[in-house]
């Protein structure tokens, strides 16, 4: 699975948004918060995603689920502003928007989990939490602030983390998703990406996220959920995108899907017969 | 403050606050230790060491511990001192620069030669000096973000280039004496703190550490998180108060602080707020730590590293200009190989990682006391230069070994 490495992409060329060879970008559907439409990714010669296009609605878990190597983490990258498409739009609200940085998606209402969560070891929980948007008080950093809705965010998302004074690298792989789930809370996105968040979990821990995914739809979250645990994901998943080798192979109702259509769709064996092909 | 609201179930979610203050003192002792942070514990050894270095040239030559070296100690520490400051806020971004003592010996020359051969006043030749040290950190840094070059090779090609130039400033003359009545030399050489003076700041900085200190903690009462415990407090400040009059009763006794030392100490007291409690030295810490996901947060990864060459740079050009004024000259060797060693050597001494993302202001100090106190015993002892390269030496593989140490567990 490829890695963010945002550094080395190059400045996007200005047709990017609207290559002259791509077709047409469809409207976005009416209701969606973020649409992809035609979205292609290359790394070199590896063409990691081709013509992806898909909608994310507020209220909704979109589960985008793919054997390892379909695209799923560049498709995150993609929508959390680290990687920039070669071609194809995102839209936002029906807009057009470049997403140039994670930090200008989150600008925008789009907040993202990485698969390896991208929390700094070296800090302590508070200090990752509130990275590089730091309350501050008369020019100083607002501890007292910063600790205190720590504890809020974290007792919302019923953690079991001992102290938020704790450096990450001391703490569980699953209170680190936690971390990294609550940092991606903060400033209440509209959009939530979760990049395999049950890949390093137990049971439990697993559970305590899907609990935690579906209180972000109840909120009014849009949640995109990525995984290959197909499992997992039809216990909170409202709809599923199937992602295999970069292509949408398919997008599947959760409420009338069974796991055999999923593994199916994933690896290809035989396209989910007259579901809603695309 | 934007006072925020207690959650539904305020009760629930701060466990620590019992931890923090309940328990037999005994048994949380180990638990405090791991809880403090690695500025404090990392503080622990390289004091240890400190105190082992003076005991000992203590007990061998009583002399060694007479105010009057130690006063000179503090004299000779300052300049190093400085630049170390530099080196550690680019160690804490993950980068190195190799350079320091170049830009430092290029920043004396440049004084010594706009004050001596073309008559500038000398406040317009340290500011050209200082500009130097800008543009120089400048240039590594946007070499180092964007075209990515690594900053040990840049910077050793920088040490080279800019030895160069301070030949060509130099000149043919190769030395170049300031006059003994510039306020550079006075301020380098006689400048002392008259004793009400140095109380007077003393008792000023006790009380604005006593103040912030009890004022966080009233406001994290109000806020019911844990606090450290009000004894806890007056023994920071207690400690603080007893190290800071100790230190200025004693070398009152000879010549007392000197202004340079005060002008360290001062800097070392800004970074290190500016590292603690801005979001700029947050930031140094997480790109140092982890340049991926200081990005990813949203971190201005280039522009945190390019400002820490700059610093850097900078305060290699002022450790120059200090270095210029206490030799009241500039010349060929001012700013060479050693310069740049021990100012490294310091900053890792004290405490600062190599690996990036760890380290305090503090460790400028302490590292440079240590190499200082070194270089001083052995200097008293009638040892060679051999034996002070060869002592320092290991010392460093001492602090590099428990630098690794203390990485190897993190990278699990």
């Amino acid at each position: 699975m490829t890695r963010p490495q945002p550094h080395s992409q190059p400045e996007p060329r200005s047709g990017s948004r609207s290559g002259a060879a791509a077709p047409p970008p469809a409207a976005a559907l009416p209701g969606a918060v973020l649409s992809l439409r035609g979205i292609s990714k290359n790394f070199g010669g590896v063409r990691a995603l081709s013509d992806v296009s898909l909608d994310v609605r507020p209220h909704e878990v979109l589960a985008v689920v793919g054997d390892n190597g379909a695209g799923k983490s560049t498709l995150a990258g993609v929508i959390a502003g680290a990687y920039r498409p070669d071609a194809g739009q995102l839209l936002l609200d029906g807009r057009p928007v470049v997403l140039g940085s994670p930090a200008v998606a989150r600008s925008l209402g789009i907040a993202a989990v990485f698969q390896d969560l991208a929390l700094c070891h070296n800090l302590d929980v508070v200090e990752n939490l509130f990275l590089a948007h730091e309350p501050t008080r008369g020019g100083f950093l607002d501890e007292v602030a910063m600790e205190r809705k720590a504890w809020e965010l974290l007792g919302q998302l019923g953690t079991s983390v001992p102290s938020v004074r704790l450096p990450v690298r001391e703490l569980s792989g699953g209170q680190r998703q936690v971390v990294a789930v609550a940092r991606a809370l903060l400033g209440s996105p509209r959009v939530v990406v979760l990049d395999e968040p049950t890949a390093a979990l137990g049971i439990r821990q697993t559970a305590e996220v899907l609990n935690l995914v579906e209180r972000l739809r109840e909120r009014g979250h849009a949640v995109v959920l990525i995984s290959h645990q197909a499992a997992d994901l039809q216990a909170v998943a409202d709809r599923f995108v199937v992602l295999r080798l970069g292509r949408v192979g398919g997008e599947l109702d959760a409420a009338s899907v069974g796991y055999e259509d999923l593994l199916a769709a994933m690896t290809g064996a035989s396209r989910p017969g007259g579901r809603k092909p695309r | 403050m934007t006072p925020v609201p207690a959650p539904p179930s305020s009760r629930a979610p701060y466990p620590a606050a019992s931890a923090f203050d309940s328990d037999a003192p005994f048994a949380r002792l180990p638990r405090l230790l791991r809880r403090l942070p690695d500025r404090e514990l990392g503080m622990l050894p390289i004091i240890g060491a400190l105190v082992l270095i003076w005991a000992v040239f203590g007990i061998i030559n009583p002399a060694f511990l007479s105010a009057e070296n130690l006063v000179n100690l503090t004299l000779q520490s300052a300049p190093t001192g400085v630049i170390a400051l530099g080196v550690v806020l680019v160690l804490l971004a993950g980068q190195i620069d190799l350079s320091v003592g170049s830009v430092s010996g290029l920043a004396a020359s440049v004084v010594a030669v706009t004050t001596v051969l073309w008559e500038w006043p000398i406040g317009l030749g340290i500011v050209l000096a200082l500009s130097v040290g800008v543009v120089v950190g400048l240039t590594y840094g946007l070499l180092a973000t964007r075209l990515g070059l690594p900053s040990f090779v840049l910077t050793l090609a920088g040490l080279m280039v800019l030895a160069g130039v301070q030949l060509r400033v130099l000149g043919s003359r190769g030395s170049i004496n300031l006059p003994f009545e510039s306020w550079l030399v006075d301020f380098a050489q006689q400048g002392f703190l008259s004793p009400a003076a140095a109380w007077s700041l003393v008792a000023a900085v006790i009380a604005v550490v006593a103040a912030v200190q009890l004022l966080e903690r009233s406001r994290r009462a109000r806020a019911e998180l844990p606090r450290a415990s009000l004894a806890r407090v007056l023994l920071r400040v207690g400690g603080l108060a007893a190290l800071l009059g100790g230190t200025v009763a004693y070398l009152g006794t000879a010549r007392g602080i000197g202004y340079p030392v005060v002008l360290f100490l001062s800097l070392v007291a800004i970074v290190d707020v500016l590292l603690r409690r801005t979001r700029w030295g947050r930031s140094v810490r997480a790109v140092g730590g982890d340049r991926r996901s200081a990005m990813l947060a949203g971190v201005a990864v280039r522009r945190v590293t390019v400002s820490c060459f700059v610093a850097c740079s900078t305060f290699a050009a002022l450790g120059g200009v200090l270095a210029a004024g206490r030799l009241a000259a500039a010349n060929q060797g001012t700013g060479g190989a050693e310069t740049y060693l021990t100012a490294i050597a310091a900053a890792v001494i004290g405490g600062t990682s190599l690996f990036g993302g760890r380290g305090s202001a503090w460790s400028a100090l302490t590292g440079v006391l240590v190499i200082t106190s070194i270089s001083s015993g052995l200097t008293l002892l009638n040892l060679d230069t051999a034996s002070r390269y060869i002592v320092t030496g290991l010392v460093l593989v001492l602090a590099l070994t428990a630098d690794t140490l203390l990485r190897a567990p993190r990278s699990r």
